[in-house]
This record gives structure tokens, sequence and C-alpha cells, in this order.
């Protein structure tokens, strides 16, 4: 079976291109150029260089004694919170703000949940030299003050959306909304693998560098290149792309793919799109979704920024639909306790999103001699208040 | 039986006024009320907005619109329960407009057979791109001769504007610049050029002009280069406020007298 996308943007039933005429110009330029840009020789050498002398990569894979001896197994983690930017977010700024130059965009945009995503196309446009516009949730502009602070440093202007749950969702209806009224000179750099065709294969693409990595580096550290997990957690799902993408056709590599349960997957306040979703179409694919009977979306509910989103990339519904992944899920609860462990075990403070990946330990039979690698997206510095 | 539309056309092919209300606002049971106050002063066609709660094409007054609608207990399934009897007292063309997501909730065929029943007229969906509806939909649509409408913008390049009308049927809608609803007021070179643009293609389809149309003076700069327009966002924001429904909307429509 193939697990990456088709050339119309489909994955098995999901994916696709489901927009209004008004961005048809900007979609139609971008699926019929994204490869050629991407897999040209001057944008990988470009894109190479920035990734290892300006994101710091490529990221350490760091053998944790402390979590292997308690949970009796081999645990990896993959270091992407050590990136410039303080996560995985940047490996994909850096690839569009690039084809954004090549299409002679001069304006950018983005839509942000946690902030990071914010960040690091700010990043990227200051460097740049272009105009950046970032829409974030009222909500979630106040529960990451410190990115929203970091993003106004970088020259970013960041637009407070004031709609439906004033969270991811709501911001990416805004961005998208600035797009169809500025298709001329605007780029939006979406952050995660969700969207209209080509977004989530291209965002993939650009968040493959991180298990190309692990596959390099655990041939050096145990002499094989596979593992035989790769855990990661889930809201749109660009880490859990970039860290299964070298293994998706690895049938000895177990996925998993960990959502956001909230309060818990049946309380009615949860992010667990899996579990509560149903197949629809939002932002441009057709995917799993929160929905009513109805046909409307339900604002989901995470303490993680990143992850309250009501839908999941079209590439993870098809892993969840084939059970190629595993899904999992972890409450709120469970993330603080996984975060906090992971800080005073190791000395390494998780953002809140990565620390439903490491919530994810708790809930699965390892055998000693497993191989474990578990991805940490994001560090924790703009969840300090969340934390304390 | 005659597409309504179809008809409406082949009767007036000049300054069409077409008017734009979400369902379900600014009260959950004002859809019966606004469809025949509108038929009786002038309205030539009538487009039902579907709320969705993401609606990304549209502005903030279609947005609020929207958001109130489905607060107010607006579904699908409530606005055929409303609409079962129109036909008994109004003539005029209907056509349902929202997303793609509520509608394949609700069942692509079992939705057109509902709008067949009731004499609904035809569709606008936005996210329903071209190329999906050319190759999974339009056998089901034409089945129950439903007039999917498409849209083209100032963006659309000439080849797929002649493919558009190659599909179309009933008319093609103009969004009048590039934006979302409601978004811009009054009518700019840019625009003026590209309504001249496609006025020269000679297009077989009846064309509507979309989008930032507000008033008089707008409505009849836009009928200069095509069939007629159509009128969203400053209807509903005109149907706000105190007042009964009815004589907002008479009141609005005076101004077309």
């Amino acid at each position: 079976m193939n697990y990456q996308s088709d050339d119309k943007g489909y994955y098995g039933m999901f994916g696709g291109a489901f927009i209004p005429e008004m961005m048809h110009q900007n979609i139609d330029q971008l699926q019929n150029s994204y490869i050629d840009i991407i897999e040209s020789k001057s944008f990988k050498d470009e894109f190479k260089l920035l990734l290892q002398d300006y994101a710091g990569r490529p990221s350490p894979l760091y053998y944790s004694d402390r979590l292997s001896d308690h949970y009796k197994t081999h645990i990896y983690l993959k270091r992407e919170d050590l990136n410039h930017t303080g996560s995985h977010k940047i490996n994909n700024t850096i690839g569009q703000i690039l084809l954004a130059k090549r299409l002679g965009k001069t304006r950018i945009i983005a839509e942000t949940g946690a902030g990071q995503h914010g960040v690091a196309t700010a990043t990227v446009c200051a460097r740049a030299g272009l105009e950046c516009i970032v829409y974030m949730g009222a909500v979630d502009v106040a529960r990451q003050s410190p990115n929203v602070e970091k993003m106004k440093m970088l020259g970013a202007e960041v637009r407070a959306v004031q709609s439906g749950s004033k969270t991811l969702k709501d911001a990416t209806n805004e961005a998208i909304r600035d797009w169809i009224n500025n298709p001329v000179d605007t780029h939006y750099i979406i952050g995660s693998v969700v969207g209209p065709h080509p977004y989530p294969d291209m965002v993939a693409r650009f968040q493959s560098v991180i298990s190309e990595e692990i596959r390099i580096q655990l041939k050096l550290k145990v002499g094989r290149e596979t593992p035989d997990y790769v855990i990661a957690c889930v809201g749109g799902g660009s880490n859990a792309a970039g860290s299964f993408y070298h293994f998706l056709h690895e049938p000895s590599v177990k996925l998993i793919a960990v959502e956001a349960a909230g309060l818990g997957v049946e309380t009615g306040e949860s992010a667990a799109t899996t579990q509560l979703g149903k197949p629809g179409i939002l932002h441009g694919s057709r995917s799993l979704l929160m929905q009513t009977a109805d046909g409307q979306v339900i604002e989901p509910y995470s303490i993680s920024a990143g992850l309250d989103y009501p839908g999941i990339g079209p590439m993870h519904a098809n892993l969840f639909t084939t059970q190629r992944a595993q899904f999992l899920n972890a409450t709120d609860t469970e993330a603080l306790e996984a975060a906090l462990y992971l800080s005073q075990k190791e000395g390494i403070i998780p953002a809140l999103e990565s620390a439903h990946a490491l919530a994810a330990l708790n809930k699965i039979e390892f055998k000693p001699d497993d191989i474990v690698v578990v991805n940490v997206s994001g560090r924790g510095d703009k969840d300090m208040e969340t934390f304390l | 039986m005659e597409n309504r539309i179809t008809k409406l056309f082949t009767k007036k092919d000049k300054e069409i006024l077409s008017l734009y209300f979400t369902a379900g606002y600014p009260e959950l049971n004002d859809t019966e009320t606004i469809i025949s106050t509108l038929e009786k002063h002038g309205a030539d066609l009538i487009e039902v907005g579907m709320p969705f709660s993401d609606p990304v094409a549209d502005g903030v007054v279609i947005q609020k619109s929207s958001e109130i609608a489905l607060d107010n207990g607006m579904t699908i399934h409530l606005l055929f329960e409303q609409l079962k009897e129109i036909r008994k007292h109004v003539s005029v063309p209907l056509i349902l407009m929202g997303y793609l997501n509520p509608v394949m909730q609700f069942g692509i065929e079992n939705f057109c057979k509902k709008c067949s029943e009731i004499g609904i007229d035809g569709t606008i969906i936005p996210d329903l791109p071209l190329e999906v509806y050319e190759s999974e939909y339009k056998t089901i649509f034409e089945t129950y001769s439903l007039s999917n409408i498409f849209l083209i913008t100032t963006q659309t390049s000439d080849d797929r504007i002649r493919k558009i009308d190659g599909l179309s049927s009933g008319f093609i809608y103009m969004v009048s610049s590039s934006s979302t609803t409601g978004a811009k007021g009054a009518v700019d070179q840019e625009q003026l050029a590209y309504f001249e643009r496609i006025s020269k293609m000679e297009l077989r389809s009846k064309r509507l002009i979309g989008f930032g149309i507000s008033d008089k003076h707008t409505f009849q700069r836009a009928c200069g280069y095509s069939n007629g327009a159509i009128i969203g966002s400053a209807f509903i924001s005109s149907i706000t406020g105190v007042g009964t429904v009815t004589e907002k909307v008479i009141q609005f429509m005076k101004k077309f007298d």
C-alpha cells in the first residue's frame, strides 16, 4: 500500500483540494510547481545549508538512560526542541520561504496555535526581508504570550482572531480569508500537514528531514536504521509526518501517533480527532473532522494550543483508517505529568505538545530490547505559565 | 419541469436583482417571511444561505449571521422543513448556497433529491471545485435538474472561464474583486477592466456579479457589465436591528424601485 499522496493530493480517500475559486490561481500554481522547485538542485542546496547553519541541524538523537531504565527498554529522544526557534516548525518555514521567494511573493501570512509556527515564520521572514502577518486565536494569544512577544520583536504583525473558539481553527480561517483578499503578492505558509493539496505533501516533505536523520543517527548508534517504535504527537500532524515519513513503508516500524484527549476523550472537552471525528471537509481537504451530525465543526479542547485542532492531516487520517499507525491519546493531566517527569529525570523541559508523545510511553508494553524513538517536537519555554 | 433560473433569463436578461440571506437569521423562523417579502418587492432571484461554522469565503457580516443562525438552531434538515410548502406561494427561482461539508454530511444525492422535491433550482457551493463537481457530482445534480453555479474571479484565466462557461447551467457568478464577501464598497478601475474583459469573451452563460454590491449605485454599475447582480452582506446588515423583518426587507427593497 502507498501511504504517500498521489498526484492529486489524495491519501486513500483523504486529501484533495476543496477550495473556493478565489484560491484557485494560487493553489494551481503551487500544485504545478512545487515538486519541480523543491526537487531542483539549487533549492535543495540552499535548503540543506540553511537547515544546517541557520536552524542547527541535524538535531541530536539522544539516548535517555533514565527513561530507558524506567520503561525497561531503549528510549531515544529526537531533539527537535534544540532547533533554532525551539521546535520542528522551522524545517517547514525555511522550505516555504525559499519557495515563496522563487514564486516572487513579497508578503507572507501564517496561522499559529501555540505560536511555534508563528515564531518560525516570523523568523524566516525577518531573514528574507518579507512582510509577515501571523493570525493567532485570541485565546492562544493570551496563553502563549512569550511567543507573541517574540513574533513582534522579529518584526511580524500578530493579528488576534476573535471568531469561533478563538484558537487554531479560527486563525486558519482568517489566514485563508487574507489570502483570498490578497491573491497576487501573498504566500500562505501553512504550518501543518493540513490544507489543500499540495500543502500536506509539501509540508511533510520539508519535515521529512526528521526521519531522514533518525535513520542515519540510529545506524551509527545501534547499527540499524529502523527503530521498533516512532512516537509523535499529532495536532494537524506535521512533526508526526516528518518523524514517520521515511518509515511509512517499513512495516517493522510501529508508528504511534498521540492525540490530545483534553479532559478525556468522552468528556466533550477533547481534541482526539480520530476517536471523535468522521470524514469531512475543512480548510481545503477531506479528512477526519470533529463535527456535529449536521456537519458543523465542533470546537475542540486541549491544554496544548498546538494540538487544539478539530481535524488532522489527510496523511494521518489515512494512516489511521488503514491502521498503518496506531493512534493513542493523552489527557491534559497525563501530558503535564510527562513534562514534569522528563524535566526532572533528564533536565529537558518539553513543549506541552511533545509532552503528549512522552505520556504515551506509559501506554505501551515495550520489550527490553525494543528501540523506541520519541520525537520531542519542541521546548517548553512558551508553556512555563501553564506548568507553574 | 423547466428550471426557473433558465426561465427567468428567457423573460428578463437585464438588471436581474438577486438577494442573499442566511437562513435562520435574524430569527430561526424568518426564512419563509424573508423569501416571500423579497419576491413581493421585486427580487428576481433569491439565494438562501445554509450557515456553516467555518465560512472561509465570507467576510464578517455573513460570518456573524451564520454564527447567529447556527446558535438559533438552523440545520439543513430544518431548512428543508421550513421550505417544504414554499412553492405553494413563491415562484421566484431559489438557490441554496453553502459550504460542502454540511451538504456532504446530509448526503449529496439525498440533498439533491430534497432540493428537487421542494422546488429548489440551483446551488452555489464555493468550496466544491469544478474538477470534483465534474468527476463526482455532475450526473447527480443533472438528474435532479439542479443548476450548480460556479464562481469566477479577477484571477480566473480565460481558459478556465471557457471551461466553466461550458459546464454552467443557470448563470456564472462573477466575484467582483479578489475578496471575501462584503469586503469592498466601490467599484474600482481594476474591477472595470475585469468586467470588460469578461464582457468581450461573449460567453454562452448569463452572468451575475456579486461581492461588494451594496446599493442601487453599485448595482447599476455592475448591471452595465452583466445580466444583473447579487447583494448579500449589505442586505443582511439591513435586516439586522430593531423593527420587524418584513418592514426591514421592504425598506431595503424600496431603494431599488
